[in-house]
């Protein structure tokens, strides 16, 4: 186990493969795996969110975007029950669905304010609201949270592309030509 | 805010770059003693190395406090203190500011382990572990994670632009714990 003291960090492999027990939009069998691993309630993660919706409208088919939660709980007081209620609208099928009402709102998200988005769409608030209260979400939360870490994940939000962690920058060209690079290299 | 304008191959030459001056420096390496050490925690509580005799430490020393909190390395490690503790680990964070800058940092990040400061004489304690900047007037971004009996078993410098996450850290404990259960049987 022993470690070279003046190791360059290596680029990051992603340690925990994606399964059918991520939430993902886009084809299973896409050439291209965009991850992120994400807190509703930090602000580049904010910036970010229109931006992977550009890649999804301009990659398409080709495009399979994954988020894993990453809730910086300490520094970001409402992120833990904000990703529990995106949990709670995923087990009810509307987990993108939220995620996107609280991207979209992320200067408000009091629990009252994720109550009104699930009543919006559609879900028994009530429900929700015992479930976020018992944490009835936290443990799978953790778990993507120490994928992360595993992953070398140092702050959000952390992108892979097919499996390796991407560093540069957080635009559409930037990510595009992350995701273009490795494309070739799957052909 | 993370991310530069540069693509990440650059942004990665050049902290290589940064990080190839640094290369003199002579960090201590896995095996040696830690030296000692008392520092304030605050401006009336120190804490000393021997004060966690018997129990794993995880030293890790930085540049500042107040990196921009989404990609901020004391930020990660609060919410990562209980795996650490799960493995019999203590964490101490280290960094030439001083105990007040320290006490406002620590209350703006809502932290729950103890900075500790590096600050009179300046740098003293990160010299003994070989890992003070000359001429920057900070410490490396260092990790080391010392023992029950106080030997070093882990150390790694990180690019000093470069947060090093925590695997590295896990992997230490976990490689020590294994050991000794080994040893134990």
């Amino acid at each position: 186990m022993k470690r070279d003291i003046f190791s360059i960090t290596e680029p990051e492999r992603l340690a925990v493969p994606v399964t059918r027990r991520d939430h993902t939009q886009g084809p299973a069998d896409a050439t291209l795996t965009l991850l992120e691993y994400g807190d509703f309630e930090c602000p580049v993660c904010g910036m970010a969110y229109p931006v992977i919706k550009t890649l999804q409208h301009n990659l398409r088919h080709r495009l399979r975007f994954v988020f894993r939660h990453f809730p910086l709980t300490n520094v970001h007081p409402h992120a833990e029950h904000a990703a529990e209620a995106a949990e709670a609208a995923g087990a009810r099928g509307a987990f993108w669905k939220m995620h996107d009402l609280l991207f979209e709102n992320q200067d408000d998200l009091e629990d009252e304010d994720l109550l009104e988005y699930a009543a919006a769409l559609g879900l028994d608030t009530a429900v929700m609201l015992a479930e976020i209260e018992a944490g009835a979400y936290a443990r799978r939360i953790r778990e993507d949270f120490m994928s992360g870490v595993r992953s070398g994940v140092n702050g959000t939000p952390t992108f892979f592309i097919n499996g390796m962690r991407y560093d540069g920058s957080f635009d559409v060209d930037s990510l595009l030509a992350g995701l273009e690079e490795a494309s070739e290299l799957e052909t | 805010m993370r991310g530069g304008t540069n693509p990440g191959e650059s942004k990665q030459a050049r902290y290589n770059q940064l990080y190839a001056k640094g290369r003199k420096a002579s960090a201590l390496a896995a095996g040696v003693a830690a030296p000692q050490f008392t520092l304030k925690t605050t401006p009336d509580q120190a804490v000393s190395l021997s004060d966690f005799s018997g129990q794993r430490v995880v030293l890790a020393f930085y540049p500042a406090d107040w990196s921009p909190a989404c990609g901020d390395q004391m930020t990660l490690y609060n919410e990562i203190l209980p795996e650490f503790q799960k493995l019999g680990a203590e964490l101490l964070g280290l960094s030439v500011d001083g105990v007040w800058c320290h006490a406002a940092f620590a209350r703006d990040r809502k932290l729950h382990f103890p900075l500790l400061s590096d600050f009179e004489p300046k740098g003293a304690v990160a010299r003994t572990y070989g890992v003070y900047r000359d001429g920057d007037g900070v410490t490396e971004r260092a990790l080391f994670v010392i023992d029950g009996e106080g030997i070093i078993r882990w150390s790694y410098v990180s690019p000093i632009g470069v947060n090093p996450g925590a695997a590295g850290i896990l992997s230490a404990l976990e490689g020590l714990q294994e050991k000794e259960k080994q040893v134990a049987a």
